[in-house]
């Protein structure tokens, strides 16, 4: 059931994607609080001469480009994966305690060392995500081999457990609040070039070895026996997608702060025009949530202008609409 | 059949067969329940002993004329909502992953949470002035509209239960989107109250709440009880259910209504107390196992414990300061459901 059937229009698919993928960059350049007009822009690239708007340009709107870009890429093929690897349709990246663990370091940061900068939050939020989803795959190799079951619910539970506490932290200190609910939403606002050079070797790094995986997590997906049939060694290959999948959400979350909607939905969204052949989803997840979040961003800029809305928001107004007109559409039986 | 009792009334009209593990597991889970809600009700301000709550309870006079007020008015509806929103939510997470055969569905996925949470917080951030008691209706009908939303958008001709499921995911996605952007842009001290909210309290619950929630609960959860056949059929697929004589999109739509109604009508009540039912039906599956005979009445039970228990705990750990059930349940049943992940580890 996939709407591109032949191989000649799995290729056109992905190159409409790219495509689309490039006029979302160009319009977020483009657009955004300070009016600029078509001309200035390019001239931004072309004739650089340092005004204001030049600057913004260069320094703000490209980089926040290309960040939005990486994170929804990331956060989308970390979903893809950990579907892949858990076989269950529901899981996304928070499943191994990425998003809450991330979310739980940040505000203990903020609420026992006063931590304020963006960069100190990341690094938090990297090592928190990391932890977690440490612990959460120890729980799901207990007693040998690690099950797909085990690893849902102990994920499941141990995402829940970290969200309390980071819920019991918040209510009873209001100044936390105050300052954290809005990297809490997920945004992408005041992200600059250094912040990017920071994770972009684990985002790189991450989406190279998921590319790389595409076969084998096809196999897996046939399940445990037929995987070990074509010769797999499985053990080692769920080892890799879990690191892929620490390094991509770890990354994205460190930079954007826990993003709903994109892990969980746009590998549904792939799978819709290209079927449960990885090789394919992988690309088409990447693009395809590159270009939910570049465009959820420009809407979260320009929807109350000059007032910023969390892209976290955005993701979902955006996409959701689409996905359950695509789930209404795709899904029989 | 070994630990199995089959009981044959009535010449054979009525037919069950029990399983002695289920039975037994149920029996403990009530006294632990109702331990719970003697200890509840005992701790406070003015401590009541064990043996007096109890006395009071069946509403004899004891040392202090005080006591039959203090458990039976002010303490008892409290401890009370506690147990009955923990089996409502329980079940309804049992319900959806039976029919889902997917064990990360609960009503939170579904939408339902979410549209409950979205209408009360909206109330609680954008309209400060409306008095909480209309709180539980408006989470009622947020609960609802998502719902019917989530029915029409996902019938076509049929039922589907992956349908069902992604379209609940959309909703929900939507749903929790406008609630962060409420909480995002509210009023700070607004927000601190409706995070209260979106944790799940059952703090100053009366009689009048109790009597609200418990029509709801009465028929649904019966309903629910009764149709365990079917919702183990179901749970083998639609062409097993079939052959075995389900009426499948019948029992499908009836299980999914009640799973709906019961979750909306506990999140009306104590707000959105996350985990319970994700989790219980977890619990209980590793306790009794997956048939929905005993598996529905054991998670509802567990479900019960866990909030009863998690209301205690909040109330004591940092008395004075109250720390709303929502919190605890996580914090405490998470650890309990590794540790039986940890020693069912063999399976």
């Amino acid at each position: 059931m996939r709407l591109l059937r032949s191989r000649a229009a799995l290729v056109l698919g992905l190159l409409a994607a790219g495509g689309l993928l490039l006029l979302c960059l160009l319009a977020s350049v483009r657009f955004g609080a300070a009016r600029i007009g078509t001309w200035d822009v390019i001239g931004a690239f072309v004739d650089y001469g340092g005004s204001e708007d030049d600057l913004i340009i260069r320094t703000l709107r490209v980089p926040r480009a290309v960040i939005a870009a990486l994170v929804g890429a990331a956060l989308a093929v970390a979903g893809a994966i950990i579907q892949g690897l858990t076989r269950n349709p529901l899981s996304d990246p928070g499943i191994l305690g990425i998003e809450a663990g991330a979310a739980l370091a940040v505000v203990g940061s903020v609420f026992i060392l006063g931590a304020s900068s963006l960069t100190t939050y990341a690094l938090f939020a990297f090592a928190g995500a990391a932890v977690a989803a440490a612990v959460v795959y120890g729980f799901g190799t207990l007693g040998g081999g690690m099950t797909p079951m085990k690893l849902v619910v102990a994920g499941a539970a141990l995402a829940a457990l970290l969200s309390s506490l980071t819920t019991a932290v918040l209510i009873f200190n209001q100044r936390t609040l105050e300052e954290i609910r809005f990297w809490l939403a997920g945004s992408i606002a005041g992200r600059d070039l250094e912040l990017l050079l920071q994770v972009l070797p684990y985002l790189a790094v991450g989406l190279l070895l998921a590319f790389a995986l595409g076969r084998q997590i096809t196999a897996l997906t046939l399940g445990e026996d037929v995987a070990t049939g074509l010769g797999q060694r499985t053990a080692w290959v769920r080892f890799l997608c879990i690191v892929t999948v620490v390094l991509l959400a770890g990354g994205a979350v460190a930079v954007a702060g826990p993003v709903g909607f994109v892990g969980l939905v746009v590998p549904h969204v792939a799978r819709f025009f290209v079927g449960v052949d990885y090789r394919w989803i992988l690309p088409y997840t990447a693009l395809l949530g590159a270009v939910l979040l570049v465009s959820a961003d420009i809407a979260a800029r320009l929807v109350l202008r000059p007032q910023e809305l969390p892209v976290g928001v955005m993701t979902a107004l955006v996409g959701a609409p689409f996905f359950i007109y695509l789930a209404r559409q795709r899904v029989k039986g | 059949m070994k630990g199995r009792a089959i009981i044959r009334p009535y010449g054979g009209l009525v037919s069950l067969r029990l399983d002695m593990r289920a039975v037994a597991v149920f029996a403990v889970l009530a006294l632990v329940t109702f331990g719970g809600v003697v200890a509840n009700v005992g701790v406070g301000e003015y401590p009541i002993p064990p043996l007096d709550v109890v006395l009071a309870l069946f509403g004899v006079e004891s040392g202090d004329a005080n006591y039959g007020f203090i458990v039976n008015v002010l303490r008892l509806p409290r401890a009370l909502v506690a147990v009955l929103v923990g089996a409502a939510l329980a079940v309804a997470g049992a319900i959806l992953q039976g029919l889902t055969k997917n064990d990360l569905a609960a009503p939170d996925i579904v939408g339902i949470n979410a549209g409950a949470g979205l209408a009360a917080v909206t109330l609680i951030v954008a309209f400060p002035s409306v008095s909480a008691a209309y709180l539980p209706p408006a989470a009622f009908c947020g609960a609802t509209v998502v719902a019917v939303a989530l029915y029409l958008l996902a019938w076509r001709g049929s039922s589907s239960p992956t349908r069902l499921i992604l379209i609940g995911v959309g909703l929900s996605a939507l749903a929790t989107a406008l609630t962060t952007f409420m909480i995002t842009f509210g009023d700070i001290y607004q927000v601190g109250q409706a995070l209260i909210w979106l944790t799940g309290s059952v703090y100053g619950c009366s009689w009048e709440q109790i009597f609200t929630l418990l029509p709801w609960f009465a028929v649904f959860m019966s309903i629910a009880l009764l149709r365990f056949r079917h919702l183990n059929a179901l749970n083998l697929g639609d062409e097993v259910a079939t052959g075995l004589g389900s009426r499948v999109e019948f029992e499908r739509g009836l299980l999914v209504l009640s799973s709906v109604a019961l979750a909306a009508s506990a999140v009306a009540t104590a707000g959105t107390i996350g985990f319970v039912g994700l989790m219980a039906p977890h619990i209980a599956r590793r306790l009794v196992g997956p048939a929905h005979g005993g598996l529905l009445p054991v998670s509802a039970m567990t479900g019960g414990v866990m909030v009863v228990l998690a209301d205690l705990a909040g109330r004591t750990l940092f008395s004075p300061v109250e720390i709303p059930c929502g919190i605890v349940t996580a914090v405490v049943g998470a650890p309990f459901f590794l540790y039986l992940l940890y020693k069912t580890r063999k399976t």
